[in-house]
């Protein structure tokens, strides 16, 4: 007998039916997801193509409220969180005193004085600990909704489609008393409106993390498994099929989107990242990190960092993070996210590389891949756009 | 999952034919095609080399992860399968057929390995 077990894993309002679907489970940040149902390919090309239900209740949810809500969520990001409009979403993040990244955030303005923000799992209880620990002497609340609510995600070309099947304004048979009527087609990217979903109320978000257009529907976790069945129905005629999060994970490497854990970490800034515009200076007030956030934007400009950039494979192996970015025989960068891309049907890397080495179409750079130097053609991000 | 009577097993999850004329056709059981998830690269052993039981004679690539391939058996490499390298995801969609993946010629009669029965209970631990 082992003295240290391993931490049970949490579950999903949706284990059972996962289980029923016959998925394979994988442990990601401590909760048992669905890793894929059948072939993580075909789950990559349907949401490319048609449409895939993700179930991602295992983001950490984090409501905001109270008449300084939006001072203190400037103190506490690097955005400029003030000038989100109601119903609006923004991508940003939450960095450390000395500018290291803690987490990437989507940060929903749901009211005047109400806001939903999305952490990654793994860095959930991070984000909650800083949010309260900075919230002190602003009057708002910092409220832990993890357990509030699941999280499900439609993306693919269809899901507006999807969606609209089953929302009272499209379907003429329940409109609810009271009920806010969900305007999907009126409903922008990155943002936000509260409505009802097949019968569930539901915050539907136009935002997502395939490339793909999309929504995300956070509901109570009691309502999960009667949206995953009314979207599995609804969805079958047009192609829609349940993904898990290996699929998830190429998506959103195709479409260049960074990981954390991968591409951001504590030990990069947004400006190491490349992602400084994030990064909002001119905003009203102090916020965390601000002084070591403005050396490293000095730093990037002055002497470029290693830049973050595409690998397209010449061959058919694959590289996986960690491995060496190498040129003329020298280390020059570190891979930081790989796989096979089920779209350009090669394999496809992100990596940190010495700007020298940075520029698209440079000659003669390689990956290390367990001993052989395999060609990689170096490539602008994303890998993949889609037609709007 | 149903892994076929005739064949034996390896616990590292390979399945060995039948001998015919001294020579045995080896590939991965459907057990682990799902655990790999699909295979997108194969890198066999060539033929003309010598593999032994037990040892890594290639690896196979999925989209998470790479894996070695074991040998089963000991022997010489007499054929390979194109039709996989060419199309990986064979190994996936029929893993007791057109997924094969190499053929040896024997060096003595093969050891350790599972019946179907014996395999079954492998891995339902």
């Amino acid at each position: 007998m082992s003295s240290t077990e391993p931490p049970r894993l949490r579950h999903t309002a949706l284990d059972a039916l996962h289980r029923s679907l016959g998925a394979t489970m994988t442990d990601f940040a401590g909760w048992d997801m669905p890793l894929r149902y059948g072939s993580e390919r075909d789950e990559h090309l349907a949401v490319r193509t048609r449409a895939g239900l993700f179930d991602l209740s295992h983001m950490g949810e984090i409501t905001v409220t109270g008449p300084q809500a939006a001072a203190l969520l400037n103190y506490a990001l690097v955005g400029n969180i003030a000038t989100v409009g109601p119903g609006r979403a923004r991508y940003t993040m939450i960095c450390r005193v000395d500018g290291g990244i803690l987490d990437d955030l989507i940060v929903y303005r749901l009211a005047e004085n109400e806001y939903l923000v999305v952490a990654n799992a793994s860095n959930a209880q991070a984000v909650l600990d800083a949010l309260t620990e900075r919230a002190a002497g602003f009057d708002a609340e910092v409220r832990d909704d993890r357990d509030g609510y699941a999280l499900l995600a439609v993306q693919g070309p269809e899901s507006l489609a999807v969606l609209k099947s089953l929302s009272p304004k499209h379907s003429a048979s329940l409109v609810q008393g009271g009920a806010p009527i969900a305007d999907l087609d009126g409903l922008k990217y990155y943002s936000v409106l509260s409505g009802t979903v097949a019968g569930v109320p539901a915050l539907i978000a136009r935002t997502g993390y395939t490339g793909e257009d999309g929504f995300e529907l956070f509901v109570a976790p009691g309502d999960a498994e009667k949206l995953w069945q009314a979207i599995t129905e609804a969805g079958a005629p047009a192609g829609l099929v349940p993904c898990g999060l290996s699929c998830r994970d190429t998506l959103r490497l195709e479409a260049g989107m960074p990981l954390y854990g991968h591409e951001l970490s504590l030990a990069l800034t947004p400006f190491d990242a490349g992602l400084g515009r994030v990064v909002k200076f001119d905003k009203e007030g102090d916020f965390v990190g601000r002084e070591a956030l403005l050396a490293a934007a000095e730093h990037a400009a002055a002497e470029p960092p290693r830049v973050l950039v595409g690998l397209v494979a010449e061959g058919r192996r694959v590289p996986r993070a960690g491995y060496a970015v190498v040129a003329g025989g020298e280390v020059i960068g570190e891979v930081t996210s790989g796989a096979p891309s089920p779209t350009l049907g090669k394999p496809i890397a992100m990596a940190y590389v010495d700007a020298a080495h940075a520029a698209p179409g440079t000659a003669g750079v390689a990956v290390d891949i367990r001993g052989n130097h395999e060609p990689y053609e170096v490539v602008a991000l994303p890998f993949y756009q889609r037609q709007k | 999952m149903s892994n076929p009577q005739q064949l034996r097993y390896s616990k590292e999850h390979e399945w060995v034919s039948p001998v015919e004329d001294g020579v045995a056709t080896i590939g991965i059981t459907e057990f682990a095609a799902n655990a790999l998830g699909d295979v997108v690269y194969a890198e066999l052993p060539a033929v003309g080399d010598t593999v032994a039981a037990g040892e890594t004679c290639g690896e196979l690539e999925s989209t998470k992860s790479v894996s070695d391939l074991y040998s089963p058996v000991s022997g010489e490499v007499t054929e390979t399968n194109q039709n996989v390298v060419d199309d990986p995801s064979l190994v996936n969609s029929a893993p007791f057929e057109g997924g094969w993946l190499f053929k040896v010629r024997l060096e003595g009669e093969p050891a350790d390995l599972l019946s179907a029965d014996e395999y079954a209970a492998h891995t339902a631990g």
